[in-house]
């Protein structure tokens, strides 16, 4: 395919299909945000270092601000919209609702989606490998020890129904 | 961020990606993107072409190659190295370091072809490589050329792989007694200040500092922490100072990193 400034791209996000004419430099997040109005996924740094842009992308964690939308044609995602299902909060997001693990919330959505990552692949984890796995998440509000003890209670199935 | 305007293209084998790099001016790779993408967002970059190397499975595999070491493709993410049952058998280092990048979702992306290429002088590849007596291999439109890791270090953000040109493999010898990491960072798994690859046989040690020059700087000494510090102390570093610490601070952390890094190497021989 010979260079192009703009392309068509299809992207399965949440088990739905987009297709949308896109820019080439639009940023992920843009497009998620702002052409497919799915707005869970949050913009801090715009620098890839807060994280508030994470979602899952081929079933792995990555910042959706590091990435073109044009990369993306032909690959499936999954954003904090998916989490929830039927209105019914995902043991993530009712863990961290029960042990305040948010003040402002604008880095919930990326640290949630980087706490599924580490569950997905790691059902157990220890304490140090819970703040390992957010490492590349910032949060201003709370210092981080209820964001822990949250997913450490999700892990254990320990939340309310 | 709304980058500059840009153009894209996803070839679907080698032989197109160096065709389009070789016809177009101001053509790039676009690895992972965990750099690029933020540089021209920044405007530190305006590449016209962007030539996205998703699509090259051939880029992407690990093998051992017949004299037992690794062949490492340049779009092998730090996640992929990490996991890898080859890399963590025969040069476990590679892995050891790529989880010391960034954090999960970068390593998800960030390739080690990327970190090098790059070229940063904070990056954890290029001293491993260096001290490890890497091999890359090049391709242009012309054929391959392979370059020793020691010669592809240019300079800042330069390498011995130019325009119209891709890094196609990076060949890593079988192992010796041991391969060490060292590094003092801006919090765990930060940018580095100093950092430090060994590789150790016979009692002698390669060592490969980073941080401290435009590109890494190799020695070599007997492998006791005396004998490297005097050679790291006697190499006339003059390394920069930045935000995170003045040249005499790098200088004076250098002969201790790299000593941490060849007693990892003993420690892991």
């Amino acid at each position: 395919m010979e260079p192009v400034t703009s392309a068509p791209v299809s992207v399965t996000i949440n088990g739905e299909v987009y297709e949308r004419d896109v820019d080439a430099r639009r940023l992920l997040v843009h497009f998620i945000r702002d052409d497919l109005m799915l707005t869970g996924t949050h913009i801090g740094c715009d620098t890839g270092n807060c994280g508030a842009c994470t979602i899952h992308y081929e079933g792995r964690a990555i910042k959706s601000c590091m990435m073109l939308a044009v990369q993306a044609d032909g690959a499936s995602i999954e954003t904090i919209e998916s989490l929830a299902e039927d209105g019914a909060l995902h043991p993530l997001q009712q863990a961290f609702s029960e042990h305040h693990a948010l003040q402002c919330g604008y880095c919930t959505p990326g640290m949630i989606m980087s706490a599924k990552h580490l569950l997905d692949h790691n059902p157990e984890p220890t304490e140090g490998e819970i703040r390992r796995a957010i490492q590349g998440n910032i949060c201003r509000c709370t210092g981080y020890v209820n964001i822990v003890e949250a997913i450490a209670a999700a892990a254990k199935g320990e939340v309310s129904a | 961020m709304l980058l500059s305007e840009v153009a894209y293209t996803r070839p679907a084998s080698v032989d197109d990606a160096v065709r389009l790099l070789a016809e177009h001016d101001g053509a790039r790779p676009l690895a992972g993107g965990q750099t690029l993408i933020n540089v021209m967002k920044a405007r530190a970059a305006a590449p016209d072409v962007l030539v996205d190397l998703a699509d090259l499975d051939e880029l992407r595999s690990v093998s051992v190659g017949p004299e037992g070491g690794l062949e490492l493709g340049p779009m092998t993410t730090c996640t992929e190295l990490i996991r890898s049952s080859a890399v963590n058998e025969k040069r476990p280092i590679l892995a050891e370091v790529a989880a010391q990048i960034a954090d999960v979702q970068v390593r998800n992306r960030g390739t080690i072809g990327g970190n090098v290429c790059s070229n940063d002088p904070t990056n954890h590849f290029p001293p491993v490589l260096v001290a490890a007596g890497a091999t890359m291999t090049i391709a242009s439109t012309a054929g391959e050329r392979d370059v020793p890791a020691e010669e592809f270090f240019l300079g800042v953000y330069l390498t011995a792989c130019g325009p119209g040109e891709l890094l196609t493999r990076i060949a890593v010898p079988p192992a010796e007694e041991g391969d060490g990491f060292a590094s003092v960072a801006i919090g765990v798994d930060g940018t580095c200040i100093v950092n430090a690859a060994a590789t150790v046989r016979d009692g002698h040690a390669r060592v490969a500092l980073g941080c401290v020059a435009a590109a890494p700087v190799l020695l070599t000494a007997a492998a006791d922490e005396g004998a490297v510090r005097e050679a790291v102390r006697g190499a006339g570093l003059e390394p920069p100072s930045d935000l995170h610490g003045p040249a005499e601070y790098r200088r004076r952390l250098a002969d201790v990193v790299a000593a941490r890094a060849v007693a990892n190497a003993m420690g892991a021989s």
